[in-house]
């Protein structure tokens, strides 16, 4: 142990600095990537169990080795490029769709302090790097060559455009209560009591976050760019093996992050729901559990994205020109009116989110 | 004419509420509890009535003769034309099938051929789990059916005994 405590203080500070922040990025990149793996199992045992089926229950106990097994699968499967497509831009296209997925996590408060990127301007970051991750589907689409995938990348790329201004007013309403761009700030500004999160005065702007949420990462109901009755499966038609894998490994690391977002904007991240109740956050033992903490923030968005998979099983896909009609002439008004009505209420010093 | 205040307030709460999807909601969570109807297959049957019309087999008398007497009904009632039988008088003088072929791969399952027989010698048993390796295995010979059909004589008679009130 002195030996690597010697071998540590040898090392100059900057490397030392670079190492701890690659240590970081690996501890949250390995739970993310696996929880990625575990939401896909997740949602075909919960989609099969609300169709009374039993989902997949074959490899190893219980299922619980089917994700490995898929990720097997995909790595040994050849990826292979149609002849007529545009080579480069084909295979950088997945990475496109992947890396702005991952990288958004980096200003993720999951608890006080933990943190990668404490950075002032954490809600515009993800704001930019959520709209980045569509390039990946348009790129990837168009580098197809092939008439589903085009058709699914310009689907993808309105969908995705129409969306993110609901889901930006959305954001604005926020940031108007908590008077921050800084994540960590958004939450300590709702803290208090399980009254004071943002979901309360905020209600209306929660629900069109969490519906143009679905909407941006192409879920069902709104996942016309996968369509796979009308365009087989849109943008990743062409794709196989790896390169088909990180398309998938982007769109759930997506819905993780939607939801995460969801909790940390609305339901307050990592703080809990019995702040404030001394009684029970001061016990010797449960006062842990009942205090604030990571997993408050991991059980918020395991039950949006328990959501998400509820929204699969239940709803049918919307027609192409009914999600425009609901982004346009429902969603963005309904922000604009909730903004507006906000804005007077701050201007008259009414704030009742505090 | 006129804008009718009420069925527009009426639809705005019920849009804006998204009570239909909550009731959607509902019913697929409430699945989500129900009891799987599932049959986890290799482990679990479900049970097969005793007119299942699978694997052929030809049956014998209690005594060891074989019942078919080669007056070729199956053949020809057969839809399918997957029978193709042969026969010869033998030295007792009764006739018997020298071939009696069944090609599985054009054999649709229908079960006239139980229905035609005089004798109940070819009768279509409960078994659906088998499968051909090799070409040419899916002709099912004589000897393979006789041979099926000594196997299981027990079920088949049971098969047969609890079907016969309602033929």
């Amino acid at each position: 142990m002195e030996f690597l405590a010697a071998i540590w203080s040898e090392i100059p500070a900057a490397v030392q600095n670079i190492i701890v922040i690659l240590l970081k990025i690996v501890a949250i990149l390995v739970p993310l990537i696996l929880a990625v793996a575990y939401t896909t199992f997740a949602e075909r045992k919960i989609i099969g169990y609300m169709q009374v089926r039993m989902g997949p229950n074959r490899v190893g106990p219980k299922g619980w080795l089917q994700p490995i097994a898929d990720v097997v699968k995909l790595l040994f499967k050849e990826v292979i490029i149609p002849t007529k497509s545009n080579r480069y831009i084909f295979l950088i296209a997945p990475m496109l769709t992947l890396v702005p997925a991952f990288v958004a996590w980096s200003v993720i408060p999951f608890a006080d302090g933990m943190i990668l990127a404490d950075i002032n301007a954490g809600l515009l970051f993800i704001l930019a790097l959520t709209s980045m991750g569509v390039y990946g589907i348009i790129l990837g689409g168009w580098a197809s060559n092939s008439k589903y995938a085009m058709l699914s990348a310009m689907r993808a790329g309105a969908q995705v455009i129409s969306y993110e201004i609901a889901m930006g007013f959305a954001l604005v309403g926020v940031l108007m209560a908590a008077g921050s761009l800084n994540l960590n700030e958004i939450i300590l500004a709702q803290s208090g009591s399980i009254f004071s999160w943002f979901i309360w005065p905020l209600f209306g702007l929660f629900l069109v976050y969490f519906i143009s949420g679905v909407a941006e990462t192409n879920r069902a109901p709104f996942d016309v760019a996968e369509g796979e009755s009308e365009i087989v499966a849109g943008f990743h038609v062409e794709y196989s093996g790896m390169a088909f894998a990180l398309f998938f490994l982007a769109e759930y690391a997506n819905m993780i992050l939607i939801s995460a977002l969801t909790s940390l904007l609305f339901l307050g991240g990592w703080l809990s729901p019995f702040q404030g109740l001394d009684f029970l956050t001061e016990l010797p033992v449960l006062g842990a559990i009942f205090g604030n903490g990571i997993h408050w923030f991991l059980l918020k968005t395991a039950f949006f994205l328990f959501f998400y998979l509820w929204f699969r099983a239940t709803f049918p896909r919307y027609r192409y020109d009914q999600i425009m009609r609901l982004g346009w002439k429902i969603l963005i008004p309904l922000t604009i009116v909730w903004i507006f009505a906000e804005m007077i209420a701050i201007g008259l010093g009414w704030r009742p989110w505090e | 004419m006129g804008i009718n205040v009420g069925e527009n307030l009426k639809h705005y709460i019920k849009a804006f509420s998204l009570i239909e999807l909550l009731k959607g909601m509902r019913v697929t969570g409430r699945y989500l509890f129900d009891r799987k109807i599932t049959i986890q297959y290799p482990e679990q049957k479900t049970p097969l009535s005793p007119r299942f019309r699978g694997h052929h087999a030809l049956r014998r008398y209690p005594n060891g003769e074989e019942r078919c007497i080669a007056c070729k009904l199956c053949e020809a009632v057969c839809p399918a034309l997957a029978i193709k039988i042969e026969s010869q008088e033998r030295p007792d003088g009764t006739r018997r099938t020298t071939r009696y072929d069944i090609d599985m791969f054009k054999c649709i399952y229908c079960g006239f051929c139980e229905e035609a027989c005089p004798v109940d010698a070819i009768v279509e048993t409960n078994i659906f789990e088998y499968h051909f390796e090799n070409r040419g295995e899916n002709i099912m010979t004589k000897a393979k059916l006789l041979a099926v059909g000594d196997n299981h004589e027990t079920e088949i008679a049971a098969m047969k005994a609890a079907d016969a009130p309602y033929r």
